[in-house]
């Protein structure tokens, strides 16, 4: 069985082979082996950009293969980034706040310690109750459960309501935005109970690890993104081969028919959107860690709506195609952005590419759907001749 | 000898206040094949589409099988399951998938998602495959494109796709349209074949193509039952006659 997946499936091995090379490349190239050429920071950026190419993988199973538009998987990613942060910002501030008391004469009381943690984690929303959703901050292991259940059932009930009531097409998309869009503006509000719009902070400080440099923690970080990314490039590629991928492709190319055929269709539905979630909230949880914060503004609808030009521009319908998308347009982005496009004087008017790189973004989009459907990974269909 | 399968009876469904179906009640036997004729809009797919789920009617009754369970109230993938496959009138097919992918997704199997997750190919499954493959003539294409084929290898390739699902009941829905009179035959030949064990009921404007089937025919018209007997028998009766002559010129 291995065997025939592998050989019904050889970009599987080419994009493990690419991503071994990668990886292992910006190892020796890093500050932590010493060769010093990628700073730090730029490796933070790469170790994102992996856990980006995930959820962009995860999103062309939802859209690219079973043709359901979610405008909403950033929320899950968010939430994976928050359930993690959670546990950073609590296991460290706990740290400091232990040292700081250790001083006193009088050892202070298990109270004492936790009204002590409340203050500096809520003192910038003006409280210092532990709200409920924080009663397992101070485990990893449950808070990492989180990663993997709250967007789990979320996308459950979710999905369960929308597609039993087989709401399809734009309009799932626009649900899916109202999701996405409901729960950032609930994070917003102080009283969420997450720290209002400051998010949580300080999360690249690993609690355990405060002595160890942010180079060592980074590239870590950076492996910990790049197994991620195999280890889910190599479960949907075996999702979507096999019946499996012949039965979700036939829903998107033709739900009724399938459903003729005496398949439960919404069951795949619901299947394909709660895993797809749950891997957006592993990629959440690995990226937030080496972005060091996370606020509701990272869930806002737009986010979302940028995985779905990223997994479009990549083309749809391939696993590596959206790798390529979403590798591709957010480094772009950041270059654009973060100003290392060098600004275009015309003469009578400086393209300032802070200001104009979402429109070449669109522009870029609008370009892509009409005139190469297939997107950038289209170009390998002209390099793998047919049989 | 052969007893009723699906029994319908008082139907009546309508849209907007319109009466596609109208108090219609017809029954099929075990096997057989029965054509279904009518001029446009007498409401001969929205009989299908009832009897598939698709469509809630207003009233009646849909009553299957020897246990007699009724149809009203399950989902079309219940339906479906209970072994009534449904071609439609405009081809459907999976067009980006092979088409033994095709028939392998149509194949009687388990549909829950953990199974079709964990499926993997069986002897057994391929030789299904080969053999309907030999059935609908598409042996040598089992490797190609769906969306490649013919308009005509399309339709027998949706046809192929009922056949693999095992069917007791089969709702064909005009399986001629748009093709050659050779295309037309192998048709024939196919719905013939399968009728030996089960029902087949085959909607068709083209009369050449109901008179080849040689079976008993139902005329629906605004809805219900008109006339129903040999093809002789109904054509000559004088309501048919009216219908037709009166609507078109056919
Ligand atoms: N979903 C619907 N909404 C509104 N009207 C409908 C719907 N489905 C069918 N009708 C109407 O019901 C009538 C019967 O349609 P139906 O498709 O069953 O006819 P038909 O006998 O299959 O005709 P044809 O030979 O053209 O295929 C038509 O007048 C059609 O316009
Ligand atoms: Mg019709």
């Amino acid at each position: 069985m291995r065997r025939s997946f592998i050989a019904q499936n050889p970009s599987v091995l080419w994009f493990l082979a690419a991503l071994g090379l990668f990886t292992l490349v910006i190892t020796v190239l890093s500050e932590f082996t010493g060769a010093g050429v990628i700073p730090t920071s730029f490796v933070k950026t790469l170790g994102k950009t992996l856990c980006l190419c995930l959820i962009a993988i995860a999103m062309d199973v939802v859209w690219g293969y079973c043709g359901i538009l979610s405008l909403g998987h950033f929320a899950f990613f968010g939430i994976g980034g928050y359930a993690v942060g959670m546990w950073l910002m609590y296991a460290r501030t706990e740290t400091i706040v232990l040292e700081s008391l250790s001083t006193q004469v009088i050892p202070p009381t298990p109270q004492e310690i936790s009204d002590a943690i409340g203050n500096q984690i809520f003192g910038v929303v003006g409280s210092s109750e532990f709200p409920l959703i924080w009663a397992f901050a101070d485990s990893l292991l449950l808070q990492l459960l989180m990663v993997v259940l709250v967007p789990g059932l979320l996308a459950l009930v979710f999905g369960w309501l929308a597609f039993r009531s087989r709401v399809t097409g734009v309009y799932l998309s626009i649900l899916t935005q109202a999701m996405t869009l409901a729960l950032s503006l609930y994070l917003f509000q102080n009283d969420s109970g997450l720290r209002g719009n400051n998010g949580l902070s300080g999360l690249q400080n690993i609690p355990g690890f405060e002595t160890t440099p942010q180079s060592a923690v980074s590239i870590v970080f950076f492996w910990a993104s790049a197994a991620a990314l195999a280890a889910g490039y190599v479960f949907f590629a075996w999702v979507v081969s096999g019946k499996m991928g012949s039965v979700v492709q036939g829903i998107r190319d033709n739900e009724a028919r399938v459903r003729f055929l005496g398949y439960h269709v919404e069951s795949y539905k619901l299947f394909i959107f709660t895993v797809t979630a749950i891997v957006s909230g592993i990629a959440g949880a690995l990226y937030y860690p080496q972005a060091g914060i996370i606020n509701p503004g990272e869930i806002a609808p737009i986010a979302s709506i940028y995985l779905a030009v990223w997994v479009a521009i990549g083309g749809r319908g391939r696993l590596y195609g959206a790798v390529i998308g979403a590798a591709f347009v957010s480094l772009l982005s950041s270059w654009f952005t973060g100003g290392g496009a060098p600004p275009i004087n015309l003469g009578f008017y400086t393209v300032q590419w802070t200001d104009w790189w979402l429109v070449l973004l669109g522009l870029s989009f609008v370009a892509v759907t009409l005139f190469f459907p297939r997107g950038i990974g289209g170009l390998f269909d002209y390099l793998v001749k047919k049989p | 000898m052969n007893s009723t399968l699906l029994e319908v009876s008082g139907l009546s469904v309508s849209f907007d206040g319109f009466r596609a179906i109208n108090n219609l009640s017809v029954q099929f036997p075990e096997t057989g094949m029965r054509a279904i004729i009518g001029p446009n809009g007498a409401g001969k797919t929205t009989f299908m589409d009832i009897v598939t789920g698709k469509t809630r009617p207003d009233e009646g009754h849909v009553i299957w099988g020897e246990r007699s369970i009724s149809l009203l109230g399950m989902s079309e993938s219940e339906i479906a399951m209970q072994g009534i496959g449904r071609k439609f009138q405009k081809p459907t097919v999976f067009e980006t998938q092979t088409v033994r992918q095709n028939l392998a997704m149509a194949l009687k199997n388990p549909r829950s998602p953990f199974a079709v997750l964990m499926h993997r190919r069986t002897a057994a499954n391929g030789t299904r495959i080969d053999k309907i493959a030999g059935e609908i003539g598409l042996s040598d294409s089992l490797m190609r494109v769906a969306g490649e084929l013919s308009h005509g290898q399309k339709q027998w390739l949706e046809i192929g796709m009922l056949l693999a699902q095992d069917p007791r009941l089969l709702l064909v829905d005009e399986p001629a349209a748009g093709m050659t009179v050779e295309e037309r035959e192998k048709t024939t030949d196919i719905l013939r074949e399968a009728a030996k064990t089960c029902a087949v009921v085959v909607v068709e404007h083209d009369m050449e193509f109901v008179r080849r089937l040689d079976c008993r025919v139902t005329v629906l018209h605004e809805g219900s039952v008109l006339a129903e007997g040999s093809l002789d028998h109904v054509t000559a009766d004088q309501a048919v006659i009216d219908v037709y002559l009166g609507r078109s010129n056919a």
